[in-house]
């Protein structure tokens, strides 16, 4: 068991690479499954088409897949994703300005499936609003946009933040991945290099990694359940 | 009472949900100031008729004309339309994270871009017109259902419609409140307010309508003013619609 306390640093430097890539990826994962469930949820056909093609691919394909697409076809067209070397945001998370481009292509592999998730547990939000309320909206005069915006994503939110939730933690232990393609040093390659190359045991650095990854579901789903609770009573 | 053009023209339509034809070669025109009641069995497809008159329920064929133009089919001329119709639901339709006042103003300042200040001194004096002034900072779930609906009156009220629909208004409603929404609905009609009714309460039909509309398996069977209906109706159907409820 010394391993955790010999290389202690590691395990910690490991935690800080998936911590960032998840933050990243959860941000924009919301922000891109937003965008496909209003798609989703248009009124104009080839949009909600738009909308629904993007879900069938990215829900229905293992995330394995995605990732190889990324590491292995973005290269092959010539692209190093370079569009994320976003100045000052590659100042705090340092991977993202690099020559290596892994992680990027992780964090996008990571973006494409998870927002497929969140269009649908926001949807299922939408769902949530009794068909009237969008109704008397649209009865007033309220375009779409307005539609959304005041009276049906107000309420939807409730309904919508705890099948986020779990879909932000399904998102954490999926970046889990990424180590197998090009990520060096986040969590689980982490224990590839420990074990492999280090020589350590495998039963000790599991638990290090494993410790990692809960300190930040844990917390989250934690955080969920209170927003649960808090919604009951309000109920 | 009606003057010049009529404000609302039905023309030959037709609907169906599915095999169902729900209007049947539906005709009907609404001149300006006329209240019209329509009443019929359930499933006779006099709400449906009521929604295609906002086009929430678009019609498969036949012209709907309201004020002398065709409905628009969507966007922005659709939303410019609706703005113009009031509609009160079965089922009230509160914005349920939103005060009462925030209801009855969210249709001024959103769609007409009124100042907030201005849309909600009208909003107040239109809450206390249906005698809900005291309730304006409450949420929708803090009312009766008899305040709900009034409620949701002094909201459409609010865009200043060019007529107002009603689909059901006291259906949803405990007995004991079903009077204080007819109240508000009958004082709007010696106003002169443009309105169809679909409803069962037949006495808001014979004291407040200028027209009775029967309708029976999508058909629009009978039109005529309350007191002739109601004494003299012509069809069978009528009758006998008639004879079921006014027995008890």
């Amino acid at each position: 068991m010394n391993v955790l306390i010999d290389k202690f640093d590691v395990f910690a430097g490991g935690f800080w690479l998936t911590l960032q890539i998840c933050v990243l990826a959860a941000i924009g994962a919301l922000i891109l499954g937003a965008v496909v469930a209003v798609l989703r949820i248009s009124p104009v056909p080839p949009l909600r088409a738009v909308g629904t093609t993007y879900v069938n691919i990215f829900r229905n394909m293992p995330l394995t897949v995605v990732l190889f697409f990324a590491a292995f076809g973005l290269p092959a067209l010539g692209s190093n994703a370079d569009f994320l070397r976003i100045p000052g945001l590659d100042a705090i998370f340092s991977r993202l300005g690099t020559d290596l481009p892994y992680f990027r292509f992780g964090l996008i592999a990571l973006v494409l499936y998870t927002a497929a998730f969140v269009c649908e547990a926001l949807r299922s939000g939408v769902n949530a609003v009794p068909a009237g309320q969008a109704e008397a909206a649209r009865s007033l005069g309220l375009t779409f946009g307005q539609n959304l915006r005041y009276v049906v994503l107000p309420q939807s939110w409730k309904a919508s933040v705890v099948p986020l939730g779990s879909v932000i933690i399904a998102m954490i232990k999926n970046s889990a991945l990424v180590g197998f393609f090009g990520v060096v040093g986040d969590l689980s390659q982490t224990a590839d290099q420990l074990t492999s190359a280090g020589g350590y045991a495998f039963i000790p650095v599991a638990i290090g990694i494993s410790v990692g990854y809960l300190i930040m579901t844990v917390p989250l789903g934690a955080l969920l359940d209170r927003i649960e609770k808090r919604q009951a009573v309000a109920r | 009472m009606t003057t010049g053009d009529p404000l609302i023209v039905l023309d030959g339509v037709n609907k169906w949900f599915g095999p169902l034809h729900v209007l049947d070669d539906v005709s009907l025109s609404v001149g300006r100031g006329e209240v019209v009641v329509v009443i019929g069995p359930s499933g006779s497809g006099k709400s449906t008729l009521c929604r295609t008159i906002n086009r929430l329920e678009p019609i498969d064929n036949g012209t709907i004309t309201f004020d002398g133009q065709p409905l628009p089919a969507e966007g922005k001329p659709l939303a410019k339309l609706r703005s113009e119709v009031g509609m009160v639901f079965q089922s009230f339709n509160l914005f349920a994270h939103k005060t009462i006042l925030e209801n009855v103003t969210l249709g001024p300042v959103k769609v007409r871009k009124e100042k907030p200040a201005a849309a909600r001194e009208r909003g107040l004096a239109l809450l206390d017109r249906v005698g809900i002034a005291n309730q304006a900072d409450k949420y929708p779930a803090q009312l009766s259902g008899g305040q709900q609906q009034r409620a949701a009156i002094a909201r459409a009220l609010a865009m200043q419609p060019k007529a107002m629909l009603f689909d059901e208004p006291t259906s949803a409603l405990d007995p004991e409140m079903v009077g204080e929404v007819l109240d508000v609905m009958t004082s709007l009609a010696r106003d002169g307010m443009t309105m169809v009714v679909v409803t069962h309460e037949m006495g808001f039909a014979r004291h407040a309508a200028n027209r009775v509309v029967f309708m029976a398996d999508g058909q629009l069977v009978e039109d005529a003013p309350p007191n002739e209906f109601f004494a003299n109706p012509r069809s069978e159907r009528a009758k006998d619609f008639l004879s079921k409820i006014l027995t008890h």
